[in-house]
């Protein structure tokens, strides 16, 4: 089974790397897009057959290391 | 006294902290990520460095090594754990001590020498450090913005675990003196239990004369 999983800054932790992205993307004279925060995106494959199950590893593997809780939150979405 | 360093890929302050710490007759025993088995030790420091190429998150897969789960073992019987730059990060990742490192707010690697005051010095990281008591140490990292919850930074604050925050020459703790956006100027913390010490900066580098400063030794020296 496939699942795609994105990490990303929660709201109130500061993303200096999204703001400096923000200030290049208005010097391309892209001036109404804002807010840009960056994350992290990952793909992977879980050997189970039993969807349950397989989306209880990918969380395991986003709480244990793929995401810091203390500054990240996670989403995981079945690829197929 | 002995002192176990443990030795991860990319480490590479590992070698100033095992120069450092013998410089005081600690007897160091280099300890390889993965081992499993941590020998008897009175100390154990998580070097400096760029385990794993700062790869996901800086630590982090660090944290998850075979040795870091008898790390773990040992802080929670007491033992004292000493994480230094990339050894701070590794700490947190690990949970043993509070927060994150974030990438430094001017998203810029930042080498230089830095002045810290000593907040805490009840612990026996500090305890032959005089209160309030300016050192200048150098930090060098990209990864240095520390951040932890409102409840978090409260916690700290009301169990004394801030050791060391930056500040000017004269001691003043402001944005100023601030040089990566730290929460409260934070440069080093311990655990509640006083047992595990992390900071940025690196007292290695400044244990002797010829190495441009000699303030680091006081950390050394209130180990022993």
């Amino acid at each position: 089974m496939k699942f795609e999983i994105f990490v990303t800054l929660k709201k109130d932790v500061l993303d200096p790397q999204g703001k400096a992205v923000e200030g290049a993307i208005k010097n391309l004279g892209l001036s109404n897009i804002s807010n840009i925060r960056q994350g992290k995106y990952f793909t992977l494959e879980i050997a189970e057959t039993d969807e349950h199950k397989a989306k209880q590893q990918a969380e395991d593997a986003c709480k244990k290391l793929l995401a810091n809780l203390t500054i990240e939150e996670y989403s995981i979405k079945k690829l197929s | 006294m002995k002192a176990s360093v443990i030795v991860f890929p990319g480490s590479n302050c590992d070698r100033d902290v095992q120069v450092a710490l013998e410089k005081f007759q600690i007897a160091t025993t280099m300890v390889w990520h993965q081992e499993t088995e941590l020998p008897k030790s009175d100390l154990v420091v998580l070097p400096g460095g760029f385990s794993y190429g700062d790869y996901l998150r800086c630590g982090s897969m660090a944290s998850k090594s075979k040795i870091m789960k008898e790390v773990i073992k040992y802080a929670g019987t007491g033992g004292y754990v000493f994480g230094i730059c990339n050894g701070f990060q590794i700490l947190t990742e690990a949970g043993l001590l509070p927060g994150a490192l974030l990438r430094n707010n001017k998203l810029k690697f930042i080498c230089k020498d830095v002045q810290i005051k000593t907040i805490n010095n009840q612990t026996a990281f500090t305890k032959k450090i005089s209160e309030h008591k300016i050192l200048t140490v150098p930090i060098a990292h990209n990864e240095g913005n520390y951040f932890a919850s409102k409840e978090e930074i409260q916690s700290l604050k009301d169990n004394n675990q801030i050791v060391f925050q930056y500040c000017d020459k004269e001691g003043n703790i402001s944005g100023e003196s601030n040089p990566n956006g730290s929460f409260l100027n934070i440069a080093g913390i311990v655990n509640k239990n006083k047992n595990v010490l992390g900071m940025m900066p690196h007292p290695e580098r400044v244990i002797d004369q010829l190495l441009g400063g000699t303030d680091g030794q006081e950390i050394f020296r209130s180990l022993l």
